[in-house]
C-alpha cells in the first residue's frame, strides 16, 4: 500500500513519510557520529601529556663547540653553543641552494645558540651531531645531512630541523615550550 | 560414510548432540569426508593448514605470555627478561612466539607465492584472494606491533619510524602522527594501544581465516593443473587423503621450527632490541624484522619521502587488483611458457628487495633496491597485463582425471 503510494507521489513531490525517513536516518548518523567520537579521541594526548609541555635549560655550562641534548616532550631537543666557524659556515650557506629554504639568522634568538629538535623530518631518527658533508648532523637512519643551521642539504627528508618555541629567560637561561 | 549414519556418527552421544547442534556434520562438511577436494594437490597446498596452525600456536603462546608480561615503558623490558629468566618454560614460550612470527610469515609468504604461480586469485576466486591479502594486512600490524611490545632498541625506534610514514600524508599527517602515538613521541600511550591491539588483532585474524575457508568451499580449491573439477573422478575427499597429507606437511614443518627454536632462537631477530628503548639514541642502523625488508627496501628507493610511503603501500595494494592485470584465462603458469619465466624473475627481485633491505641504502644495495623496485612494478602494471594478450598458452588437459591417469600410466611403463 505503502509502495503504491509513493510510486504515484513520489514522481511529483516527496511524501511526509519520506521526510520522517531521511530525518529519522540523519538523527542517527549524527547520534551515531558524535558517540564513536568519544573512541576517537581518547587516542589523542592526554591532559597529563599536555601538561609536561616547556622545561628550562641552563646555558652556563655550554661552552662554545658544545652541544647538549635535552628531553622535551620525550623528543631530544639540541642546543648548541656554535662557534664562530659554525655561524660565519651558516651564514654563508644562506645563499646556497636549500631544499627548504630559511635565513639562518630566522632560525637562532642569539646567533651562538642553536635551539632545535632533535628529529629527523624524515622519519623520526635522532640525527647525529658534527657529522656529514656539511659540518652539521646526519642522521643515519636513510642518510638525511643537515649543515650548521640545521637546515636540510642532501638525503631523503623533506625539511629542516625544525626550532620549537623557546624564550630567553635571561642570559644563560631558556625556557622550551 | 557420506549418509552419515555410520561409523563416527552411529555413536549415540553423538547422535544426540548432533541432533541438537550440528557441529559435526559442519566440520565434516568443512575439513572432513564431505569435502571434496581436487584429487592431485600438491605439497605447495599444505601451507594453507600450516598458516592456520601457525595462528593458533600464535594465539596460544600470547595468551600464555600476558600473563607475565607488563605493558608499560618503565617495566615492559625488565618483564620480559623476566620471562626469559625466571617464568618456569618463559624462554621456550617466548621463543616460540617470536619464531613462530617468522615461520608464520614463511609459510604465508610461501601460501601466496603458490596463489601466484598457479592463477589462485583468478575468477571465481576473487574474493578468496582479497581476504586473504586482508589477512596478509593484519598480520603484518600485528607483527609490527608485537615487535614494540618488548621495548627494546629496535623496538621503540622500528615504531617511531613506522608510525612517521603518517606525517608524509598532507596537512593531516602530524594530527594522524600525534592522535597514534597519544603524544608527541613514541611513549607509553603507544606503547598501551599497541598491546591492547595486538591482543585483539589476531583474533578478528581468525574472523577473516573463517570467512576466507567459506570463499574456499564455494569453489574448492584450485590444483597444479589450475583446471575445474569436472566430476567424482576428479575429486577424493578432504578427509583421510588430505588430513594425512597436512599432518605429514606439519610433522616436516615443525622439524623446521624447532630447528630456529633451539638451535638459534635469536638468528632471525636484532640484537639491539636487547638494549632497553632510549629515546636519546638511535641505533647505527634501523632494520625492521626480516619480513619486512622487501617492503623497506621499496621505501628507501625513492628519494621523495611522501612517494616512498605511497609506494612501499602500493606494492601491498596492488596485489588486489591481479585478477584484473593477469588478463590470461589460463590459470596454472604450468601451462604459460612465457608467464613461468616471468614468475621466477618476479620471485628474485623479491629476495633482491630483501636483500636490498637489510642493508645501509647506499651504493649497490641502492642500486639492487632500485631496480627491483621497479621490475616488481613492471612486472604487475606492464608485463602481466601483455603476456596475458600476446603469450599462447599450451593446450590445457580435457580433465584433472585424464592427465593424472595418463601420467600414471606413462609412470607404470617405465
Amino acid at each position: 500500500m505503502a509502495g503504491t503510494a509513493t510510486q504515484t507521489a513520489g514522481t511529483t513531490e516527496p511524501t511526509r513519510r519520506d521526510f520522517i525517513v531521511v530525518a529519522a536516518g540523519a538523527f542517527g548518523a549524527v547520534g551515531a557520529a558524535a558517540a564513536i567520537w568519544p573512541f576517537v579521541h581518547q587516542m589523542n594526548p592526554s591532559a597529563d601529556v599536555l601538561a609536561l609541555s616547556s622545561t628550562e635549560v641552563d646555558l652556563s655550562q655550554i661552552a662554545a663547540g658544545q652541544s647538549v641534548t635535552i628531553l622535551w616532550r620525550g623528543k631530544p631537543v639540541f642546543v648548541r653553543h656554535r662557534t664562530a666557524a659554525e655561524i660565519d659556515q651558516a651564514k654563508k650557506d644562506d645563499a646556497a641552494a636549500l631544499p627548504d629554504p630559511a635565513k639562518d639568522a630566522d632560525r637562532v634568538k642569539k646567533p651562538e645558540w642553536l635551539v632545535m629538535m632533535g628529529v629527523c623530518t624524515h622519519l623520526g631518527c635522532v640525527p647525529l651531531g658534527q657529522k656529514g658533508d656539511f659540518g652539521g648532523w646526519f642522521c643515519p637512519c636513510h642518510g638525511s645531512h643537515y649543515d650548521t643551521s640545521g637546515r636540510i642539504r642532501k638525503g631523503p627528508a623533506p625539511a629542516n630541523l625544525p626550532v620549537p618555541e623557546y624564550a630567553f629567560l635571561n642570559d644563560t637561561r631558556i625556557r622550551i615550550g | 560414510m557420506a549418509d552419515n549414519t555410520s561409523g563416527f556418527f552411529a555413536n549415540p552421544l553423538v547422535k544426540w548432540i548432533e541432533y541438537r547442534l550440528p557441529v559435526f556434520s559442519t566440520l565434516d562438511h568443512m575439513v572432513g569426508t564431505q569435502y571434496p577436494t581436487p584429487k592431485n594437490l600438491s605439497y605447495w597446498w599444505n601451507f594453507g593448514s600450516l598458516a592456520g596452525l601457525c595462528l593458533v600456536i600464535q594465539i596460544l603462546t600470547g595468551i600464555v605470555l600476558v600473563m607475565h608480561y607488563t605493558p608499560h615503558t618503565s617495566l615492559a623490558f625488565d618483564s620480559v627478561e623476566h620471562i626469559m629468566r625466571d617464568v618456569n618454560y618463559g624462554w621456550l614460550l617466548r621463543y616460540m612466539h617470536a619464531n613462530g612470527a617468522s615461520m608464520f610469515f614463511i609459510v604465508v609468504y610461501i601460501h601466496i607465492f603458490r596463489g601466484l604461480y598457479y592463477g589462485s586469485y583468478k575468477a571465481p576466486r576473487e574474493i578468496l584472494w582479497f581476504l586473504g591479502l586482508i589477512i596478509f594486512l593484519l598480520m603484518m600490524a600485528t607483527a609490527f606491533m608485537g615487535y614494540v611490545l618488548p621495548w627494546g632498541q629496535m623496538s621503540f625506534w622500528g615504531a617511531t619510524v613506522i608510525t612517521n610514514l603518517f606525517s608524509a600524508i598532507p596537512l593531516v599527517g602530524e594530527p594522524i602522527v600525534t592522535w597514534l602515538w597519544g603524544g608527541f613521541s613514541v611513549d607509553n600511550p603507544t606503547l598501551n594501544r599497541f598491546f591492547s591491539l595486538h591482543y585483539l588483532l589476531p583474533f578478528v585474524i581468525v574472523g577473516i581465516v573463517i570467512l576466507h575457508v567459506l570463499a574456499l568451499h564455494q569453489h574448492g580449491s584450485n590444483n597444479p593443473l589450475g583446471i575445474d573439477t569436472k566430476g567424482p573422478q576428479d575429486r577424493i575427499p578432504f578427509h583421510p587423503y588430505y588430513t594425512i597429507k597436512d599432518a605429514f606437511g606439519v610433522g616436516v614443518f615443525l622439524i623446521f621450527f624447532s630447528f630456529f627454536l633451539f638451535y638459534a632462537p635469536n638468528y632471525l631477530g636484532h640484537p639491539d632490541n636487547y638494549i632497553p628503548a632510549n629515546p636519546l639514541v638511535t641505533p647505527e642502523h634501523i632494520v625492521p624484522e626480516w619480513y619486512f625488508l622487501p617492503f623497506y627496501a621499496i621505501l628507501r628507493s625513492v628519494p621523495d619521502k611522501l612517494g616512498g610511503v605511497l609506494l612501499m603501500f602500493g606494492a601491498i595494494l596492488i596485489l588486489f587488483l591481479l585478477p584484473w592485470l593477469d588478463t590470461s584465462k589460463v590459470r596454472s603458469a604450468k601451462f604459460r611458457p612465457i608467464y613461468k619465466q616471468l614468475f621466477w624473475v618476479f620471485l628474485i627481485a623479491c629476495v633482491g628487495l630483501t636483500y636490498a633491505g637489510g642493508l645501509p641504502p647506499e651504493g649497490l644495495a641502492l642500486v639492487i633496491g632500485r631496480v627491483c623496485t621497479v621490475y616488481y612494478f613492471a612486472h604487475f602494471l606492464i608485463l602481466m597485463p601483455l603476456v596475458g594478450w600476446f603469450e599462447k598458452p599450451l593446450k590445457l588437459p580435457a580433465s584433472i582425471s585424464e592427465a593424472v591417469l595418463k601420467d600414471g600410466a606413462a609412470g607404470s611403463k617405465a
